[in-house]
C-alpha cells in the first residue's frame, strides 16, 4: 500500500552525491515529491529531506541503497507521525484584490499568513505550514487571481531520540576497532 | 621525452620531489602493487602513456583492440587475482566504451579501477573535442567515481579508489583525470588508505544473529545451503566446507558460486536457477531452512518470488545490507563478511548428517540424469552437443582448468557439465549476461594465472562481438584456448523463440564468416571439429598446446538447454523437456 514517507539522509559535502541519490529513485521509477537540502547541526554534514509516495518495502530498499553509497553517513525513512515538518508557500496576488473589500485581508488573518511586500501592482503573501494548509489558501486566493505561486520542499526534523551525532560516534568506534584489521581482500 | 622531475630542498633537510600528475599516477599504482594494466591510448590520456614509457619495466601494459576488451580483460584478471583490475582509456568514446564492463562488474561485484583521461579542466562543460561527462554516465554503474582536476589530488584519489574497489562488496571505481592534472607538477607522497569516512566495508556480525542462525541450523530437518560468489570473494571456501561438512548441509551453488565447492563432493547437489539442476531447485520448495551465503537472490535463481521457498525459514549471510530483505524476506540476517560469519558459526553448529533428506536429492538427480544429462553427454544421433564437449573437457582436465565462458547456451552447458574441483576456476558474466565477455576476460585470466590452462568457451554470436581481441591474444601470445561452439544461431534466444514465441526465429540465425580464416588472419591457429570420434583427441591436443588456439566445434543447430524454469516460473516446477 502506498503511503507518504519522508527520507532523511546525512551526507558529506561531496560533488555528485545528489546525482547518486536521485538515480536510485529513477531506476525504480519513483517520483520525488519534494527534496530539500541544507547543512545539519553538525558542521560539514548535510541533511537531505526527500518525500516520496510508495510502499514500505520499497522505501526500505531505496533507503538502504542510498545509505550504502560512498559519502552517505546515514539514511532513515519515517512516516508523517514520526516527524515534525513544515513547508513554505509564496503567493503573488494583484494588490487591487485587497482594495476590493475585506475578503483577502480576512483570509490572511484566518490562515495566519504574512505579507512580505506590497507594490502598486502586486502583493506577495507567505504561508508556512503543511501542504494541505498552503494548498487550501491557494484555493481560496484563486478567485482573486494568483499571479505566481511556489511551494518549497519539505523540511523535517525527526522525533526519534537518537541523533546523528550518536551514529557518528559509532562510526568513529568502528574505525578505531578496525584500525589493525586489513579491510581489503587478498 | 623524459618525465620532468625537480628536486628542491624545503624546510632545511626535507627533500621535496616534484613530478607530473601522470607520473604520480604510475607511482601510486606501483604503491598498490599493480603489475598489469589493460588499456588503449588516445588524446586525453597521452601524458599518462608518455610517462609510462619510463615505467615499462615495472608496469606491463596490454594494448587491447577496443576499450571494452580492456575492461573485460581487467575483470578476468581481477576475479582470478582477487584484487582490482586496472584499465586506462582516453576521454569521450574511450570512456563510454567502458560502460558495458562497468555495468557487468557492478552486478558481479568485481573490483576494478578504471582511469579515463578527460579534457583539461578549463574546457569541462564546453562540449570540447572528445568530452563526455563520464562521471555522470557511470554514476549508477560504479561503486564510486570521481573527477580529478588537479595533479595534487591524484595520490589520494588512487588510494581511495583501490580501497573502495576491493573492500566490502567489491565493485568498479572510475577516476576521470583531466589532462591538465596529468601534466601539472606536484609534490608526491603516497599513503595507502585503511578507512574512508562514511564507509563501513566490513560490518561486525551481530552475535545474537549468529546465535539465532545456529539455533535454526541445529533444529532444522531439511536444510539447503545456497552458495554465492561472496564465499570466493571473502576467501571463505575452506571455512564454507568445514561448516557444511560439520552440520551435514546439502549445498547448491549459484552460477557465480561454482568452483568454490568441489563438484564431486557428496554434499554438493548442483546449480540453482533457471538452467540449474533439478534436485536443488525442486528441493528449494521442500526444505525447511535456506541458508544463503554471499548471494543476492537474483531472479534467475528464484523465479517467481511469490512461490519461492515459502515453507522455509531463511538465514541470509550478506555483506551488503541493501541486499538483505530486498527480494526474499529473512528470518535471520547476518550482515557481515562471509568468512567472519562462518568462523563464528562453525563452533556453534552441531554435527549432523541429514542423510534421509540428502537422499531425496539423489533421487531427483537420477530423474534429471535419465531425462536430460544422459542425452546431453551421450547423444544418440551423430550431431554433437555442447554438453558432451564440456563433459569431455571436464574429464580430460580432471576438473582442474580455469574455465571462462561467454553468455548463452554454451555458458549454461559449461556451468552444468564442467565438474569444478579447484577453487577460483570459473569466470563468467553473471548478472549482466554480457555477450562478448568471454574472449577478453580470458586474456586477463591468462595473464593473471599463467601456470594453469585457460579455456574460453564461446558461442558463434559472442565470438563476433569481441573477436578483435584475437589481435591482442596473438600480439602477446596469450595461451588462451578458445572452444567455439558454433550452432549458427543465437542459441539461447532461438530456444526461447521455439518455446515461447511459436518457433518464429526472428533474427537469430547467423550468417557466419569463416572463423578459422579470421583467426588465421590475426595469427591465431585453429581447427574445425565435426566428428565426435575426434573430440577427445582434439581436446587433449589443446591441453598440451603452448600458445593460443581456436577450436571450432560444429554443434547441433537447434539443441536446447534443459532443465529450465521459464522466466517468472516456480522453481519447483522446473521443466525437464
Amino acid at each position: 500500500m502506498n503511503k507518504e514517507y519522508t527520507i532523511t539522509i546525512f551526507t558529506e559535502n561531496k560533488i555528485g552525491l545528489l546525482h547518486r541519490i536521485t538515480v536510485i529513485f529513477t531506476r525504480r521509477h519513483l517520483s520525488i515529491a519534494s527534496l530539500n537540502t541544507s547543512e545539519s547541526e553538525v558542521r560539514g554534514i548535510y541533511r537531505f529531506t526527500i518525500v516520496v509516495n510508495t510502499t514500505e518495502a520499497m522505501v526500505q530498499t531505496v533507503t538502504r541503497q542510498i545509505e550504502k553509497q560512498i559519502g552517505i553517513l546515514k539514511a532513515f525513512y519515517h512516516t508523517e507521525d514520526e516527524i515534525v515538518y513544515q513547508e513554505i508557500a509564496l503567493y503573488k496576488v494583484p494588490t487591487k484584490a485587497f482594495a476590493d473589500g475585506d475578503d483577502v485581508e480576512s483570509l490572511i488573518r484566518k490562515y495566519n499568513a504574512r505579507i512580505l511586500t506590497i507594490e502598486p501592482e502586486y502583493t506577495v503573501v507567505e504561508k508556512t505550514g503543511h501542504k494541505e494548509d498552503t494548498q487550501q489558501l491557494f484555493r481560496e486566493l484563486e478567485p482573486f487571481g494568483i499571479l505566481q505561486f511556489t511551494r518549497s520542499g519539505r523540511v523535517a526534523l525527526t522525533k526519534q531520540i537518537r541523533e546523528i551525532t550518536s551514529y557518528l560516534k559509532d562510526l568513529e568506534q568502528y574505525y578505531k576497532e578496525s584500525e589493525d584489521e586489513v579491510l581489503t581482500y587478498n | 621525452m623524459e618525465t620532468k622531475t625537480k628536486t628542491t630542498r624545503a624546510n632545511g633537510n626535507e627533500v621535496v620531489t616534484k613530478i607530473t600528475g601522470a607520473e604520480a599516477l604510475l607511482r601510486s599504482l606501483l604503491a598498490e602493487d599493480v603489475e598489469t594494466v589493460f588499456g588503449y591510448i588516445g588524446g586525453a590520456i597521452m601524458p599518462v602513456y608518455d610517462a609510462m614509457y619510463n615505467y615499462q619495466d615495472r608496469i606491463k601494459h596490454v594494448m587491447v583492440r577496443h576499450e571494452q576488451g580492456a575492461i573485460h580483460a581487467a575483470q578476468g584478471y581481477a576475479r582470478i587475482k582477487r584484487k582490482p583490475g586496472v584499465c586506462f582509456t582516453t576521454s569521450g568514446p574511450g570512456a563510454t566504451n567502458l560502460v558495458t564492463g562497468l555495468a557487468d562488474a557492478m552486478l558481479d561485484s568485481t573490483p576494478l579501477v578504471c582511469i579515463t583521461g578527460q579534457v583539461a579542466a578549463g574546457l569541462l562543460g564546453t562540449d570540447a573535442f572528445q568530452e563526455t561527462d563520464v562521471v555522470s554516465v557511470s554514476m549508477p554503474i560504479t561503486k564510486w567515481n570521481y573527477q580529478v582536476t588537479s595533479a595534487d589530488e591524484i595520490p589520494e584519489a588512487i588510494a581511495k579508489a583501490f580501497f573502495i574497489a576491493n573492500s566490502g562488496r567489491p565493485g568498479p571505481v572510475l577516476l576521470d583525470i583531466a589532462k591538465n592534472a596529468q601534466m601539472e607538477e606536484m609534490e608526491y607522497a603516497y599513503e595507502q588508505l585503511t578507512a574512508v569516512s562514511s564507509y563501513v566495508p566490513r560490518p561486525k556480525p551481530a552475535i545474537n544473529s549468529i546465535e539465532a542462525a545456529a539455533e535454526l541450523i541445529n533444529t532444522c530437518e531439511r536444510p539447503l545451503v545456497l552458495l554465492g560468489q561472496g564465499v570466493a570473494i571473502s576467501g571463505a571456501e575452506d571455512e564454507f566446507r568445514t561448516f557444511v561438512e560439520k552440520a551435514g548441509l546439502p549445498v547448491a551453488s549459484t552460477l557465480l558460486g561454482l568452483s568454490s565447492f568441489p563438484g564431486n563432493h557428496s554434499l554438493y547437489t548442483g546449480m540453482l536457477g533457471m538452467h540449474g539442476n533439478y534436485a536443488p531447485n525442486v528441493n528449494t520448495n521442500q526444505c525447511d531452512l535456506l541458508i544463503a551465503i554471499g548471494m543476492r537472490f537474483d531472479d534467475r535463481v528464484t523465479g517467481n518470488l511469490a512461490t519461492y521457498a515459502k515453507q522455509a525459514k531463511v538465514i541470509h549471510i550478506e555483506i551488503d545490507p541493501s541486499e538483505i530483505d530486498k527480494n526474499v524476506k529473512t528470518d535471520v540476517a547476518i550482515n557481515a563478511d562471509a568468512r567472519q560469519a562462518l568462523e563464528l558459526l562453525i563452533p556453534m553448529v552441531k554435527p549432523n548428517s541429514h542423510a534421509e533428506w540428502l537422499a531425496t536429492f539423489g533421487e531427483l538427480h537420477k530423474t534429471e540424469f535419465e531425462k536430460v544429462i544422459s542425452r546431453d553427454i551421450h547423444p544418440k544421433d551423430d550431431k554433437m552437443r555442447m554438453g558432451e564437449v564440456v563433459n569431455t573437457l571436464s574429464e580430460i582436465t580432471n576438473g582442474e582448468a580455469i574455465i571462462v565462458s561467454d553468455v548463452g547456451q554454451h555458458q549454461m552447458a559449461t556451468a552444468r557439465y564442467y565438474n569444478y574441483r579447484k577453487q577460483n576456476s570459473w569466470i563468467t558474466s553473471g548478472g549482466l549476461g554480457t555477450m562478448g565477455f568471454g574472449i577478453p576476460a580470458g586474456m586477463g585470466v591468462a595473464l593473471a594465472e599463467p601456470e594453469r590452462p585457460v579455456f574460453v568457451i564461446v558461442g558463434d554470436g559472442g565470438f563476433q562481438m569481441t573477436l578483435q581481441e584475437l589481435g591482442t591474444i596473438a600480439q602477446y601470445q596469450l595461451p588462451v584456448k578458445i572452444i567455439l561452439m558454433n550452432n549458427n544461431f543465437l542459441g539461447m534466444v532461438r530456444q526461447w523463440q521455439e518455446l515461447f514465441f511459436e518457433s518464429r526465429y526472428a533474427n537469430t540465425e547467423l550468417v557466419n564468416p569463416d572463423f578459422l580464416k579470421i583467426a588465421e588472419g590475426f595469427g591465431v591457429p585453429g581447427k574445425q571439429l565435426f566428428d565426435r570420434n575426434r573430440l577427445k583427441e582434439e581436446l587433449q591436443a589443446l591441453m598440451v598446446l603452448e600458445g593460443p588456439f581456436v577450436l571450432e566445434v560444429k554443434v547441433e543447430k537447434e539443441g536446447n538447454i534443459f532443465p529450465m524454469i521459464p522466466a517468472g516460473g516456480t522453481v519447483s516446477e522446473m521443466r525437464l523437456d
